[in-house]
This record gives structure tokens, C-alpha cells and sequence, in this order.
């Protein structure tokens, strides 16, 4: 995501990046990031919390107003509702980040992708 | 709690799965930036988003074979959001779930800052990007894609939604 946020910014048109992996984004380096300190998959805000998606949304906006450099990263002020748990349980030993299914799924995408791409397809 | 060191931690998560080789996250010294030109209130949005966002139903696309191997695709931004989902399977699972669209596709949050004003306009396409097996596919195929249809639909600013 961040290569292609950095692809629109090097072609002019400004963007705002609204992410849960703060570290990946910044390692890689886009011009705004809006932070959000929640698991991987909420990066606008906890499921049904409307309030607070809203108040996420409008940050993001004022973040595209208000930079004036790149890497200007802001950080949502907001905890996961059910504490930080998920923190040291995500890519741990005793919680498998995929299940045998999802692992599965990976495999046979990584695969279809290598077959569609031999076929000039993608 | 500070903030998850996904790179340091998906490394050694890996190692002790048996994968040697570490992935490469993509790292650069200089950013672009493209300064915004015009106030926000005269400006057309989109959003890109790799959540392999998918509408249901969809007679015109083979989301079987599109959702998670295909190149740079589009949303109509009228679509209903009961209509889109998400069958990604690469976030937290155990923390939470992608039932609510808005969590991660803003698009509902989007509507309501173009009825408010606080927005222009919403482009008529919005964009879902796989997370791909190849950078080079992203920089060369993905991001140009994107970028012509942002530049057909007139697009001023690009909302952008990782998972």
C-alpha cells in the first residue's frame, strides 16, 4: 500500500494513509500517515463505533491539509476498547497468525498468481 | 503499551515457522510529497484500499479469480455498502473482524464528508489493490493503473486504507 501511496505523491496527487502497522509504513516512508493503534484490519476505527470513525476520518483530512513535508506521521488518540492483549499475542508462538485454512488459501493465491502471471495475465 | 514492531516481529515469527530467508519490507531514504493546492472543500476523493474489498453479487467480475491474484481493480463509489465485504484473511482474527466495511473501508465516513462540504466530491471509482507477491508488480502495473484512473476521474486527493 505505502508503494502505491508513494506512487500518486510522486505523480502529484497528495494522499493520506489511514494504517495499523506503523512501523512497516514508516520503514518504507509516505508522505502522511494517520496512525491507529488498533489490531490489523481497523485502520479507521473499532467495528460499529461510529463516533470514533467519524473523528478518525476527519483527522485524516486535516492531516492532508496541514502537512507540509513527508513522513509527517499522526497518531489517532484512541485504545482498542478491550485492551492491549492482542499487542503481544499477534505473531506469537501460542497464536498462530493463520490458520491452517488461511496458510492454505496463501499457498494456492501465491500459486494461481505465479500461473497467471506466466500467462501474462497479471 | 507502545505501538507492535510487526517487522521485528513477523521475522522471528517466521524463522521459527521455518521460513530462513527474512521478507524484504521495502524501505527508501527520500519520500515524495505533493503538496495539497486547493482547499479540501474543493477537492475530489478517492479511496484505495488493500482489503480485497469485493462486491456481492457482482455478475461483471470473477472475484474467485480476481480477489487475491489480480492486478489493480475499482469500486463504483455509488455502490451500497451492504453490498461490499471483505474476504481477506490477513489481519488480526483473533482480535477482530471485518464485518463493519467502514473499519476499513471508509466509504460510508466518505459520503458523509462530501454531504457535509468538508470534501468536493467523490470520485466515481474507488480502488482495491492485492497485496502482492512481486514490488516490482506494484510499482510498474498496480500504481500506474491507479494513477490513470485517478487522472480520468479527476481525482485531487487519494484516501488510502491498508489491512
Amino acid at each position: 500500500m505505502s508503494l502505491v501511496a508513494r506512487y500518486l505523491e510522486a505523480n502529484g496527487i497528495p494522499t493520506v494513509m489511514i494504517a495499523n502497522g506503523r512501523d512497516i509504513v514508516e520503514h518504507c516512508g509516505v508522505a502522511r500517515l494517520l496512525f491507529v493503534d488498533f489490531p490489523l484490519g481497523n485502520p479507521c476505527g473499532e467495528p460499529s463505533a461510529l463516533d470514533q470513525q467519524r473523528e478518525i476520518f476527519e483527522m485524516a483530512l486535516t492531516l492532508l491539509e496541514t502537512a507540509s513535508e513527508p513522513r509527517t506521521t499522526v497518531e489517532a488518540p484512541y485504545k482498542w476498547s478491550k485492551g492491549d492483549e492482542w499487542k503481544s499475542l499477534i505473531f506469537s508462538e501460542e497464536q498462530r497468525f493463520l490458520d491452517e485454512e488461511a496458510t492454505e488459501h496463501w499457498l494456492e493465491a501465491k500459486a494461481r498468481y505465479k500461473e497467471r502471471k506466466a500467462e501474462g495475465q497479471v | 503499551m507502545s505501538y507492535v514492531r510487526y517487522i521485528d516481529k513477523t521475522r522471528a515469527y517466521y524463522l521459527k515457522e521455518g521460513y530462513d530467508k527474512p521478507y524484504d519490507w521495502a524501505h527508501f531514504d527520500d519520500v515524495p510529497f505533493a503538496p495539497l493546492t486547493k482547499p479540501l472543500s474543493e477537492c475530489r476523493a478517492t479511496i484505495v484500499s488493500t482489503s480485497d474489498i469485493a462486491i456481492r453479487e457482482d455478475e461483471s467480475a470473477d472475484h474467485t479469480q480476481e480477489m487475491f491474484v489480480g492486478n489493480a481493480y475499482v469500486i463504483p463509489s455509488d455502490t451500497p455498502v451492504e453490498r461490499l465485504y471483505s474476504q481477506q484473511e490477513h489481519f488480526d482474527k483473533h482480535a477482530t473482524h471485518l464485518d463493519d466495511v467502514d473499519s476499513f473501508f471508509p466509504i460510508t465516513r466518505l459520503r458523509e464528508a462530501a454531504a457535509a462540504g468538508r470534501i468536493g466530491s467523490i470520485a466515481k471509482r474507488l480502488h482495491g489493490v492485492h497485496t502482492s507477491y512481486s514490488k516490482r508488480h506494484t510499482l510498474e502495473i498496480d500504481g500506474p493503473l491507479v494513477l490513470e484512473r485517478c487522472r480520468e476521474d479527476g481525482v485531487d486527493v487519494a484516501i488510502l486504507t491498508p489491512i
